[in-house]
């Protein structure tokens, strides 16, 4: 053994001699919650500053200190810090779910109000101020028409494109793409809707509209097609790196030229999670509104061209009704929203089913 | 240093599998014991039941009693910490700390135990690699990736940076199946160097690796695939090795069963 | 290799998972019992064939295919340099015709006959909302991602986490109805509440009306961001290598400390991915804040009065009764969110693109 391993010198004991610590006992806890909240109540209550809720702020605050302090003094510093951070962690997710579950509850108690036939069955043209009916029907074609175009467009070139970066791109360029995908993913959706505000809408449609610029359902396609195109792509990669390569040099043992071997081997084996990508893209496509109030106009009638006239789609819906002064609106904003969000959880439930079947990587 | 462990009636479950059932094992302090046997046969988890490692693993649980120097491992009142901080356990793969340097992982387990003096902490760097046998190789680059370091390498600091916090047991969980022959070699020198000062149990598939490094092999099996792991025998290791009582443990070693 | 369900023998320090995936051909090798049915096609000297090596093709399938990919990448480029050209086309006109400092001028009136329009309050109060969402967001959510992956039960871990990833897809909008419909109220009272006793204090000072505020603002953002940055910091929590959680717990670390040096170091990228994404997310949020905030012009670390503007939601507000030289406006301060959200994008992507290699050169 060498010398120096046998230098002895005291130091800060790292291994204890004994298993056996002081801890706190089990009620501890409890008991600094209790006392904390009393004397959050008496301070809070007796000094008239505030209601239960800076009875239960002020507690919880100083449950984290007294705890520390009761931690620290029985079990030491390291213990007193672990114990501490895992009652943070806990208070951040109590903290957390509250407004998250006022929001749900809220749209699904709202959100019944106007589920009706009617709701789905009919527009928004002639509804005036007093009318309590009305629907999004116009809307839903809007959605629909708007997403499915913007799939159209986004799915082939953005396969094409992840194709390029991970089967084709060397050098540079590659990286640059790649770069740049990442950081469309980052663009407002405020900055595609006057893109293509700036591109289609002011400028190519006149010269099919008599030289006026003309909002159209396609024009909102168009800035969705930009939103998702990252997204597509970035799943889309993220799947062809997962093909494990013997597949393909089973291909190209065989003679299979690579195009080939991408289109029949390689792509087919990535498609379910490429689908999964595609889904969760749509998912999020559907629930833009900024763009579609820039490029799409909205409107109250039905109208099936997406290549002509203002469209609306049930977010821009939600959106209009929700600034609307009749006092019907606000039930059609919330059943509106209600529908948008069962339409969203439903691809992206989907979506995550599908990607959890069909895992390649883990 | 080194301190006595004493395991009766061990039972470990994962869940609802009993994967070992009434092991009952005495290791003497500044000694190497083997723990043998075929895959499946609870040898790595009754190692990590000896630091407590193997409650990590959702569902897992362990009865009987298991004592290091008659103090009770599971007592209620025992700091799971300190009973891993008095022994250290060196695992199957290296595993370095990705995003710390060489310097920082070999004294990983000093800062989490609040030492913060630098001359300190380099002393015990030092004095750990050098136990090692890892000082000469990396002492110009302290400061580089420790997962840069070759997988024989990697290991050697994962064994520095657990007798840097000077345990008095060292588990060793196939510390040299992910290594070349080489780095395997190595490895066994320093446990060699390491049984002066601190008591070593190291499971290995390897028997010829067991009967060079250890004083004691316990042989472990199972009836068969599902049933709980038994210990069969347990000597020492030339015993073990030239003339076993077990029908059992001569048809392993001997190759003709595993 | 370990005789149990052995967690550190298959969760390596990295890399493992390559490995993995070739042991994993259940659905694959179906598939590639398609390949033989193309190698019936090409050529039509019989499989293996004689004579002479044939030549590579100059023009062929190959080329073609790989032009089209290329072809798709390279759109990529064109279509984030047309919306900087294009944006700037329909901007140039606008700004010359500003009578006012388009920079400090503090007021948005476009559609005058003399067009008056700073940018100036609008990317102040963009930035402040987006700070303050994203400072109030954070640390929750990576409160909860840390919950969800290594305090919980593991299977309350993976519902909840779903739930979560449920509700970072729920469209802003929705988000924006409740914070003016419901939200608003307990929010009013808080600042009643902060102006009464803490209006010594700049940020919550002021005269009322409270409610749609930066604060209200900033929290519905923050109740928006949240989710998404919980889930992308979870799913980065949840790769740790176990091998390294392991290694912390077997030097006696607590809980905490293990999470201090194995997984917060480790996620580090990631995580700044996942803030800077709900950076972005905030700076161009517009539907949510045009329905909660106050919108006045002036600049104001007042948090709690009734007001707030950002650009995002400046453009959707004013959008239906611009002009030419209003739209115009609109897309010039468009163009200062585009170049900021892309400056963002840009250095966090440089960020973890760098700790990237640092990490893959040493795992």
């Amino acid at each position: 053994m060498t010398t120096t391993v046998t230098s002895h010198r005291p130091r800060p004991a790292t291994t204890p001699d004994t298993l056996r610590t002081k801890r706190l006992p089990r009620y501890a806890a409890p008991a600094i919650a209790l006392a904390a909240l009393l004397v959050a109540a008496a301070v809070v209550l007796g000094a008239g500053i505030g209601n239960w809720v800076l009875v239960v702020v002020l507690g919880a605050l100083l449950y984290l200190i007294g705890l520390y302090l009761a931690a620290k003094a029985v079990e030491g510093a390291r213990s007193a810090r672990n114990r501490t951070w895992s009652a943070l962690i806990h208070s951040a997710f109590v903290l957390a779910v509250l407004p998250l579950a006022s929001v749900v509850w809220t749209l699904l108690s709202k959100g019944v109000e106007r589920l009706d036939g009617d709701f789905f069955l009919t527009s928004m043209n002639n509804i005036g101020a007093r009318d309590a009916n009305g629907g999004a029907y116009h809307a839903i074609i809007g959605t629909l028409e708007q997403v499915g175009i913007a799939t159209l467009i986004t799915v082939p070139l953005g396969i094409l494109c992840a194709v390029y970066i991970v089967e084709y791109g060397r050098g540079k360029f590659a990286f640059a793409i790649r770069f740049f995908v990442d950081v469309m993913t980052g663009i407002p959706s405020i900055v595609s809707g006057l893109f293509v505000l700036a591109f289609w809408v002011l400028i190519v449609s006149p010269w099919f509209n008599d030289g006026r610029p003309s909002f159209s359902g396609f024009a909102a396609a168009l800035a969705l097609s930009v939103l998702m195109l990252p997204t597509v792509v970035r799943s889309t990669e993220e799947m062809l790196r997962l093909v494990p390569a013997p597949l393909r040099e089973g291909a190209y043992a065989l003679g299979v030229p690579k195009w080939k071997t991408i289109l029949r081997v390689v792509l087919p084996t990535a498609l379910p999670g490429i689908v999964t990508g595609v889904m969760l893209a749509i998912a999020r496509a559907a629930g833009e509104t900024a763009p579609v109030l820039l490029v799409a106009g909205g409107g109250a009638a039905i109208n099936f061209n997406p290549f002509e006239n203002n469209q609306s789609s049930l977010s821009l819906f939600v959106y209009q009704q929700a600034g609307d002064a009749s006092r019907f609106s606000p039930a059609r904003a919330w059943t509106a929203a209600l529908t948008l969000v069962a339409l969203v959880l439903i691809l992206t439930i989907a979506a995550k089913l599908l990607a959890r079947r069909n895992r390649l990587g883990r | 240093m080194a301190k006595r462990i004493e395991a009766s009636n061990v039972t470990a479950y994962y869940g609802g599998f009993k994967a070992i059932e009434n092991i009952n094992l005495t290791v003497e302090p500044k000694t190497v014991t083997a723990l043998i046997g075929p895959s499946g046969c609870g040898k790595s988890t009754f190692l990590r039941s000896i630091n407590r490692m193997h409650e990590v693993l959702p569902g897992a649980r362990v009865e009987g009693s298991l004592t290091i120097d008659d103090q009770d491992i599971y007592d209620r009142d025992v700091d799971v910490t300190a009973v891993r901080r008095m022994i250290g356990m060196v695992f199957q793969r290296p595993n370095p700390f990705p995003t710390m340097s060489i310097y920082e992982n070999a004294v990983a387990g000093l800062r989490l135990n609040g030492v913060r003096k630098k001359s300190i902490l380099d002393e015990a760097a030092e004095k750990a690699l050098r136990a090692a046998n890892l000082w000469d190789e990396v002492k110009d680059r302290l400061g580089k990736p420790g997962a840069g370091l070759s997988g024989g390498q990697q290991q050697r600091l994962c064994i520095a940076r657990t007798i840097a916090v000077e345990p008095q047991v060292v588990l060793m969980d196939e510390p040299c199946s992910a290594l070349d022959p080489i780095s395997t070699l190595a490895i066994e020198d320093l446990m060699f160097q390491l049984k002066d000062k601190f008591t070593i149990i190291i499971v290995t598939h390897n028997m010829q690796q067991a009967a060079r490094v250890s004083d004691r092999t316990a042989f472990f099996s199972i009836e068969k695939t599902g049933d709980p792991g038994r210990l069969i025998e347990y000597d020492n290791t030339q015993k073990i090795f030239s003339n076993p009582t077990q029908k059992k443990t001569e048809d392993y070693i001997t190759g003709r069963f595993g | 290799m370990g005789e149990t369900p052995h967690r550190s023998a298959d969760a390596g320090t990295g890399g493992t998972r390559v490995t993995e995936s070739h042991e994993w051909p259940a659905g694959a090798s179906a598939r590639v019992a398609e390949a033989p049915v193309s190698t019936r096609t090409p050529g039509g000297t019989g499989l293996g064939g004689g004579g002479a090596l044939p030549r590579a093709r100059a023009f062929g399938a190959e080329r073609a295919f790989r032009g089209l990919t290329l072809a798709a990448g390279t759109a990529v480029l064109v279509i984030i340099a047309a919306i900087a050209v294009f944006l700037v086309a329909k901007a140039v006109p606008a700004l010359r015709a500003d009578t006012a400092n388009f920079w400090t001028y503090e007021g948005w009136s476009p559609n005058e006959a003399q067009p008056k329009f700073g940018i100036g309050t609008l990317a102040f109060g963009t930035v402040l909302s987006a700070a303050l969402g994203l400072l109030i967001a954070v640390p929750v959510a990576l409160g909860i991602a840390l919950y969800l992956s290594h305090y919980a039960p593991r299977r309350v871990g993976t519902t909840l986490g779903f739930l979560i990833d449920l509700l970072a897809a729920v469209p802003s909008v929705v988000f924006g109805l409740w914070g003016r419909e419901i939200f608003i109220n307990p929010v009013r009272d808080f600042s009643v509440w902060l102006n009464k006793y803490f209006s010594w204090i700049p940020l919550f000072g002021g005269e009322g009306p409270f409610g749609k505020s930066i604060l209200l603002g900033a929290l519905v953002l923050a109740i928006m961001v949240l989710p998404i940055v919980t889930s992308l910091s979870r799913e980065v929590f949840l790769q740790t290598p176990t091998a390294n959680e392991e290694a912390a717990l077997a030097l006696g670390a607590t809980r905490w400390e293990m999470i201090r040096t194995a997984v917060l170091p480790y996620g580090r990228p990631g995580i700044i991915a996942a803030v800077m994404l709900g950076l972005g997310r905030a700076l161009g949020e517009t539907i949510a804040l045009a329905m909660t905030l106050g919108i006045t012009f002036g600049i104001s670390f007042n948090l709690i009065q009734n007001g707030g503007n950002t650009i995002a939601a400046n453009i959707a507000n004013a959008f239906g009764e611009a002009n030419e030289t209003g739209r115009g406006a609109l897309i010039a301060s468009g163009l200062v969110l585009f170049a900021i959200t892309l400056i963002v994008n840009i250095t966090a992507r440089v960020i973890i693109y760098r700790r990237r290699e640092f990490t893959e050169s040493a795992a």
